[in-house]
C-alpha cells in the first residue's frame, strides 16, 4: 500500500516548546532510535540538566548545541500506520528568518507555536505573515503550555481572538487551533482528560488526516523542460524526450500542447515515468515526454495546453523576502534570476514597499530592503518568463535571485499580479 | 511500495544537476545508498547511457564481495568507472597512512576525494548521504556548496527554496548533490526489495569470522590488528553499511533475503551508524567535523 507523506514545518523558538513538541511526535512514534536517546541523555546529563534535552535530536550543529538555539532549518523523518512525515524543523529567531523560509517553502503545512501564558506575540505575527506569503496551504497554531494556565480554556479563546484580529488581512486558506502540553503530551498523540472542553482532534491525529490532495495545482498544465534526452546512439538514433518535472495539471498521451516561447503546436506522443511508459502525467511527476513533431525545444521551455497560458512577460511583480548579510536590496540592482528551470538577468526597477512584519504597515518610503526584510518590488527580465500568481502555483509563481558576484540566493520571490 | 513523489524528487534533482552542472560525478561505494542512486541515475536519463562518470573513493580496505560487485555493475551498466585510491595519496606522500589496532583510514578520504575532484575538474558530485543518517546531514541543502579547499561552512548554507537549486560557483568551487536527501534506511531497502535491486553479498546473513570490540562485531580483516583480548569467532552476521574495513562493523542476523531485511530494518532499535560505524563514535560532533573539511 502506497501511504502519503505530509511534510510540515514547525516554526518557534525553543522556549515555546517547539524541541518538545517535536521529539514527542518522535518518541511516541518510535522514531527516536536508542542511541540517540542515549546519546541525548549523556550530553544532557554531562550538561548538569535532570532531563534529557529533546532540542538536542534536531540541532545538530556545533553551534546550536553551544548557544542552545536552532540555526538552520533539520529535517526528520516519521511514520504512523496512516501517513509518513517529514517534519522541517525550523528557526524562530528574526535573524535565522532566511533558514526558515527555507524550511516552510515546500511544505503541506505550518504548526506555528505560540506559548498559552503569553498568547500572540511579535514573533507568532511574524512567523504567520511568512507561512501566508509563502502559501502554506494548512496552518496549526499549536497554543502550548496549557498546563501553565490551568487548562483553561480562556487561555485557548484568547488567543484565537488575537490572531483572527491579526490574520484577516492574510491569505490564510485552512487555520487550525490546537491546545497542548508539549511537556505532559496532552492533546499530542491523544485527546487529553485534562482538557474535556476541548471538542477537536489531537495534533496528530489532524497531520494524519489534515486533506491535502487538492493543494496541488490540478488545473493549470505546465511543464517546464528540464533536461533533454537525445541518446545518440544507433539503437535510439531518433530518441528526442524531454525530461521535466510536472508543474501543474495533467498531460495525457495525445494531448495537443503548445511550447512556450515558440508557440508552436504540437502533440504528446509518449510519456515515461520513473516505471515506464505512462498515460497520465501529474502535478509533481517526473517524466520524459516525446512530441509527435520535431520542433525545437530546450531547457528552460514550457509545454502547457493550447487554451491556458501562463502569463508570458518580462515584468513582473512580487513580494521579495531579502536573505543576504552582506548588501541590500536596491532600486536599479541586477541580478540572476532562478524560475522553473529558466535562468534570465533580471533588474529592479521599483520597489514599492517594505511591509512592517509585526504591523502590515507598507512603508513606501523605504528605499532598500536588508537583511530579512520583507517587501514588494518590480522586476524587469532580460528574456520572457513563463508565471503564474505564486498563491495559483507555488513552482510557477515562485522565483530566487541570486547575486552575480558572490553567487549566493539573496531572495525569494512570489510573484503577485499587479495592482493586487 | 516507495512513494513515488520521492523517487520522483530523486530523479528530478539528478536531472536538474546535469543541467546545471559541466562536469559532475557520481560517488559510488558499492554501498546500498549509491547502488539505489546509481539505478536512479540511469532511469534519469533513459534510453540514453549515463552522462557521467562514477567514481570509486578506495581505501585499499576493501571487503572482496563488494570489489566484485563494483566491477560487475560497470560492467552490466556499461558506465565509466573512475577510482581515486587513498593508497595511491599515502605513496605520494600526500598523506599518512595510519597505523596501529584502532586506526582506520576513513578519514583520510577526504584528501583523496578532493584531490580527485580537482585533478578530473569536477563541479558537482552525487553523494548517497541521507538526512536521517545522521544529525549534521540533517541540517545539510540537497545542493552543498564547497569552497576551493572542499570545505563545508555549515553557518552559511545558502537558502534553499522550493524545487530551485542554485549551483553557481566561481572557478575550484564545487557542489554535493545529495538526490537521496529524503530518503529514509527503510525506504531505501523498500525500494530495493521492490525493483529486486541487486546488492554485495555481504548485506546478507552469511557466516564470518568476526570479534567484539566496543560493542560492535568487526570482521576479522588483515586490514584490522586486533588487541590480545579479541578473539575472533565464527558467527551469522549481515552488513546495515558498507564502507572501509576498519571501520565498519557487522550486526548479528540471521535475514537473508529482502523480506527479511526490510522487516529488520523496520523494527531496529539503533541507527544503522551507531550500529556499525567506529568513527561516528569519536565526538558529539565527529560526523560535523569531518563534513566542513570536505568528507562525503
Amino acid at each position: 500500500m502506497v501511504t502519503t507523506t505530509l511534510k510540515f514545518a514547525t516554526v518557534g523558538s525553543v522556549d515555546d516548546g517547539k524541541s518538545t513538541l517535536i521529539g514527542r511526535l518522535l518518541l511516541d512514534s518510535k522514531a527516536i532510535f536508542d542511541d540517540q536517546l542515549e546519546h541525548i541523555t549523556a550530553v544532557s546529563r554531562r550538561r548538569g540538566d535532570d532531563v534529557a534535552d529533546l532540542a538536542l535530536l534536531t540541532d545538530g550543529l556545533r553551534a546550536e548545541r553551544e548557544q542552545g538555539i536552532t540555526i538552520d532549518v533539520a529535517y526528520r523523518y516519521f511514520a504512523t500506520p496512516r501517513r509518513s512525515f517529514v517534519i522541517a524543523d525550523c528557526p524562530g529567531h528574526i535573524q535565522y528568518t532566511r533558514n526558515m523560509v527555507t524550511g516552510a517553502s515546500n511544505v503541506d503545512l505550518a504548526i506555528v507555536m505560540v506559548d498559552a501564558r503569553h498568547g500572540v506575540v511579535e514573533q507568532t505575527r511574524r512567523h504567520t505573515l511568512l507561512v501566508s506569503l509563502l502559501g502554506v496551504p494548512h496552518l496549526v497554531i499549536c497554543v502550548n503550555k496549557m498546563d501553565l494556565v490551568g487548562n483553561h480554556e480562556a487561555a485557548l479563546k484568547a488567543v484565537i481572538d488575537q490572531f483572527t484580529e491579526f490574520a484577516a488581512k492574510l491569505e490564510l486558506r485552512d487555520v487550525t487551533f490546537i491546545p497542548i502540553s508539549a511537556l505532559n503530551g496532552d492533546n499530542v498523540v491523544d485527546r487529553s482528560p485534562n482538557m474535556p472542553w476541548y471538542q477537536g482532534t489531537s495534533l496528530l491525529r489532524h497531520l494524519e488526516t489534515v486533506y491535502t490532495a487538492s493543494d496541488h495545482n490540478l488545473i493549470d498544465t505546465r511543464f517546464p523542460v528540464q533536461y533533454v534526452i537525445r541518446p545518440r546512439t544507433t539503437e535510439h538514433h531518433d530518441f528526442r524526450g524531454y525530461a521535466g518535472t510536472m508543474a501543474g495539471g495533467s498531460l495525457r498521451v495525445g494531448d495537443d500542447v503548445v511550447v512556450l516561447p515558440s508557440g508552436l503546436p504540437t502533440t504528446i506522443a509518449a510519456i515515461d515515468g520513473f516505471d515506464g511508459p505512462c498515460s497520465e502525467a501529474r502535478s509533481g511527476d517526473a517524466v520524459v515526454v516525446r512530441l509527435s513533431d520535431h520542433v525545437d525545444v530546450s531547457r528552460g521551455d514550457m509545454l502547457v495546453r493550447p487554451n491556458n497560458h501562463p502569463v508570458v512577460t518580462q515584468d513582473l511583480d512580487a513580494m521579495v523576502c531579502w536573505m543576504d548579510d552582506r548588501a541590500t536590496l536596491r532600486p536599479r540592482a541586477m541580478y540572476t534570476l532562478q524560475h522553473t528551470t529558466r535562468t534570465v538577468r533580471a533588474v529592479v526597477t521599483d520597489l514599492r514597499y517594505e511591509l512592517d512584519i509585526s504591523t502590515l504597515h507598507r512603508n513606501t518610503e523605504a528605499t532598500e530592503l536588508g537583511l530579512n526584510a520583507i517587501g514588494r518590488i518590480a522586476l524587469h527580465t532580460t528574456a520572457p518568463l513563463f508565471i503564474d500568481d505564486y498563491h495559483r502555483n507555488r513552482t510557477t509563481g515562485g522565483f530566487i535571485l541570486i547575486d552575480e558576484h558572490t553567487n549566493a540566493t539573496v531572495a525569494a520571490g512570489m510573484i503577485a499580479e499587479r495592482g493586487r | 511500495m516507495v512513494a513515488r513523489p520521492l523517487v520522483d524528487e530523486s530523479i528530478s534533482i539528478i536531472r536538474e544537476a546535469a543541467a546545471q552542472f559541466e562536469r559532475p560525478a557520481l560517488l559510488f561505494s558499492g554501498g546500498k545508498d549509491s547502488v539505489v542512486m546509481l539505478h536512479l541515475a540511469l532511469a534519469a536519463f533513459r534510453p540514453a547511457p549515463l552522462p557521467f562518470p562514477i567514481m570509486h573513493v578506495d581505501t585499499g580496505h576493501n571487503f572482496p564481495e563488494v570489489i566484485e560487485f563494483r566491477d560487475r555493475m560497470v560492467e552490466q551498466f556499461n558506465v565509466q568507472l573512475l577510482v581515486a585510491s587513498v593508497q595511491a595519496s599515502i605513496d605520494s606522500g600526500r598523506v599518512a597512512d595510519v597505523q596501529g589496532p584502532r586506526s582506520s583510514r576513513n578519514v583520510l578520504q577526504t584528501v583523496t576525494l578532493l584531490d580527485a575532484i580537482t585533478e578530473h575538474r569536477f563541479d558537482a558530485v552525487f553523494g548517497g548521504a541521507r538526512r536521517d543518517e545522521e544529525r549534521a546531514r540533517a541540517k545539510e541543502r540537497v545542493f552543498s556548496h564547497r569552497d576551493e579547499f572542499g570545505q563545508w561552512d555549515p553557518k552559511q548554507q545558502r537558502p534553499e527554496l522550493w524545487g530551485l537549486y542554485n549551483g553557481r560557483h566561481r572557478m575550484n568551487e564545487h557542489f554535493r548533490v545529495f538526490p537521496l536527501s529524503n530518503w529514509t534506511e527503510l525506504d531505501i531497502w523498500e525500494f530495493i526489495r521492490e525493483q529486486r535491486i541487486e546488492l554485495p553479498s555481504i548485506y546478507f546473513a552469511h557466516r564470518r569470522e568476526v570479534f567484539r570490540r566496543d560493542g560492535m562485531l568487526m570482521a576479522a580483516t588483515p586490514f584490522v590488528e586486533r588487541l590480545p583480548n579479541e578473539e575472533p569467532f565464527d558467527t551469522t552476521v549481515r552488513f546495515r553499511t558498507v564502507g572501509d574495513a576498519s571501520c565498519t562493523a557487522a550486526i548479528e542476523s540471521t535475514a537473508s533475503n529482502y523480506d527479511e531485511v526490510v522487516a529488520e530494518t523496520a523494527t531496529a532499535r539503533v541507527t544503522e551508524r551507531g550500529a556499525t560505524r567506529a568513527d561516528d563514535r569519536i565526538s558529539e560532533a565527529g560526523m560535523e567535523d569531518r563534513k566542513r573539511q570536505g568528507y562525503f
